[in-house]
């Protein structure tokens, strides 16, 4: 059995990784925004088997009550073995270009607020020395492109703060694992018409849960957006900005 | 958004709604609207301008290790209900061809099984269930509470109002796997027998080969099964496969399915052949080959099924498969079964006698061979099963269920006929 933390618990890609440590009788404490949705969720997860499931509504904008939330999920599991970042939003990119403060606002949520959590989750896994902290970055966050580029600029955050805490707490035993997901067909995403390289939310978790027991370090799901990212990257800028992307 | 039912004909442009919780969910102010699952039924039974995709309405709310009960939302698939509970030795108390259909598609289709001759209908081991009416309001139907409103809403194709959760029971088992048992019959005369003498299998259905003629008219491999007993309570661990493109129209002709059929039935060699295998492929030997419906092309597949009564069974089954076979038209895997007793819902589609379905690509000429196999269907006094509809006469429809009247009425007491319409129900003159 393990002890789960998973914060943004009522995104589409948690809520179906939450089902598969449901399944494994695992020990799960939730955090999501929208209460009602939440107490669904958690009776759902328990019927599914955990051992038992916590849950509290919060804001994660409110960054100052980040580390009483994390410390009472922490004292209520006993102990946290695995942590999943999932919380996020879908920008409208066209607003953000005009008003500033909802470009504040939108780097508050996908990146300010993660990196607040992940200040206090990594001391506290660095001095456990041992678990796994998994994040959903996204693979817009390896290149700006027009379209979409106040939310890539935010995983982007996201994915480098990443990298250096996978760096630090190497030496502690300790997993960082960024999951870049490409286009997934969630509540967030209903508007967008779907074509052949969309997955649903339980591939993903799936793919997740995967990573996490491999112990691996970045992982893009589905596996094929390893391949579609490297030629996004690798296209010089001087060509790239010409596109309409 | 387009949308189509798993015939993939016609294909339609709709509003669809993707409620996250049932309080969310809104149904006034839309005069076509219809609830719609994993979209498994094959012809235009979930479509409508307005659709109510109840993907997100899936969890479970409560189970009862002791009895096997178990409540969730409408939009729980029978996969998941699969996935979790086969481990700890519970099993669908009955369940269709694909697992990739809802629990509320399940009670809206009033879905039957190869156990339908003993177990009868998914609704049978329905308890309860959680509707919305055209009004917005929420009541609890069951077969003492609203019992009128359960009875027509059980195969009422979504058109009382939206099934939101549902209270079921779960079968014990003691193993995830089949004892089966299949059977070869030469032709028509002979699988008839064999149903006869086998009718306290819990589990029995026969593959029937509807393009040969003659003597070998009818010929069969009748499929029995029980659960084992095991111990062995695995899922499978098999991936299905994917379907990445439409197969060109004519793939399929005479000539290729003929091919096949002939092959399928030769591939057993034994008069009787006894063998252990796991539930998905007795149960649900397509779900294996996702968007197989890709199979009949882009023009898209209907499957007609019917059922005629007992006292016409043989006669009247060879006469309607000697016209199928004569328009050289029909699928493989034509499906041939037993049923048991009706039972008391308005619009359900089993009733004692021999059912028969298979798939007919569309094509020019299928609809007015469909239409006189209709007649041949009901001058028998039978029926054609609603989930899987798409171009039967509201006469055809009118005469098949004799309570269709009763269902329209009420429809209309609670204010149903103003909110919820599919294009099949307005086909239908309902």
């Amino acid at each position: 059995m393990k002890k789960v933390l998973l914060i943004g618990a009522t995104s589409a890609i948690a809520e179906a990784t939450a089902r598969r440590f449901a399944a494994a009788g695992d020990r799960l404490f939730l955090l999501g925004r929208n209460a009602e949705r939440l107490s669904t969720i958690a009776v759902d997860l328990q019927v599914r088997g955990a051992e038992k499931v916590h849950h509290q509504a919060f804001d994660a904008n409110d960054f100052a009550g980040h580390p009483d939330l994390l410390q009472k999920a922490l004292d209520t599991l006993g102990g946290i073995d695995v942590v999943l970042i999932a919380h996020g939003t879908l920008p409208d990119q066209k607003a953000c270009e005009k008003d500033f403060a909802r470009t504040l606002a939108e780097f508050n949520t996908n990146a300010l607020s993660v990196i607040s959590m992940l200040t206090w989750l990594g001391n506290h896994f660095e001095a456990q020395g041992s678990g796994t902290i998994a994040v959903i970055s996204s693979v817009a966050g390896d290149r700006g492109r027009q379209s979409n580029y106040v939310y890539g600029s935010a995983k982007g955050a996201v994915s480098l703060f990443l990298q250096g805490l996978r760096n630090r707490l190497h030496p502690a035993g300790v997993q960082v694992l960024t999951i870049k997901p490409g286009f997934v067909d969630t509540p967030m995403t209903a508007e967008f018409k779907k074509g052949p390289l969309w997955a649903v939310p339980d591939t993903v978790a799936e793919g997740i849960v995967r990573a996490i027991d491999k112990h691996r370090n970045v992982v893009y799901l589905p596996f094929f957006w390893l391949f579609i990212m490297m030629i996004i990257r690798s296209v010089p800028e001087v060509i790239f900005k010409r596109a309409k992307l | 958004m387009d949308i189509s039912g798993w015939g993939r004909y016609p294909v339609i442009e709709a509003k669809v709604d993707l409620p996250q919780t049932p309080g969310s969910l809104v149904v006034s102010g839309k005069d076509s609207l219809v609830a719609r699952g994993l979209g498994r039924s094959y012809g235009d039974s979930s479509l409508a301008a307005h659709v109510l995709d109840t993907r997100y309405l899936d969890h479970f709310l409560a189970f009862d290790e002791e009895t096997g009960t178990v409540t969730c939302e409408a939009g729980v698939s029978l996969a998941e209900v699969l996935r979790v509970f086969v481990p700890r030795g519970w099993f669908l108390p009955v369940t269709p061809g694909t697992k990739f259909v809802t629990v509320g598609g399940a009670i809206a289709s009033d879905v039957h099984g190869k156990n339908h001759h003993v177990d009868g209908c998914f609704s049978d081991h329905v308890h309860s269930f959680r509707l919305m009416l055209a009004d917005g309001k929420t009541v609890t139907c069951s077969r003492d509470e609203n019992a009128e409103l359960f009875h027509a809403t059980a195969g009422g194709m979504g058109l009382t109002g939206v099934i939101l959760e549902a209270t079921f029971g779960l079968k014990r088992i003691n193993s995830a796997y089949i004892d089966e048992i299949v059977l070869k019959a030469a032709n028509l005369d002979e699988v008839f027998g064999l149903f006869a003498e086998h009718q306290s299998a819990t589990y029995s259905v026969a593959w029937i080969d509807c393009l040969s003629t003659g003597d070998s008219l009818g010929r069969s491999l009748l499929m029995v099964g029980e659960h084992a007993d095991d111990g062995r309570l695995e899922l499978s661990r098999k991936q299905g496969l994917p379907m990445p493109v439409d197969l060109p129209g004519p793939t399929l002709n005479r000539y290729t399915i003929s091919a096949f059929n002939t092959l399928y039935y030769n591939r057993v060699q034994r008069r009787r052949t006894e063998r252990t295998v796991h539930y998905e492929p007795f149960f649900y030997p397509l779900d294996g080959i996702h968007n197989w419906n890709r199979m009949y092309g882009k023009a898209g597949f209907t499957q007609y099924q019917f059922v005629i009564p007992p006292e016409s069974g043989l006669e009247g089954m060879r006469d309607i498969i000697r016209r199928i076979a004569a328009s050289g038209k029909g699928s493989f895997l034509a499906v041939l079964k037993a049923f048991g007793d009706a039972n008391a819902n308005h619009l359900s589609f089993p009733m004692r006698g021999y059912t028969l379905a298979l798939d007919f690509r569309i094509e020019d000429g299928l609809f007015p061979l469909l239409d006189k196999l209709d007649a041949v269907v009901h001058d028998l006094g039978g029926r054609v099963y609603l989930s899987k509809d798409v171009r039967m006469s509201e006469a055809t429809f009118k005469r098949g269920y004799a309570r269709w009247k009763e269902f329209h009425d009420l429809r209309v007491r609670y204010g149903a006929d103003r909110v919820f319409n599919s294009l099949q129900s307005a086909r239908l003159g309902l």
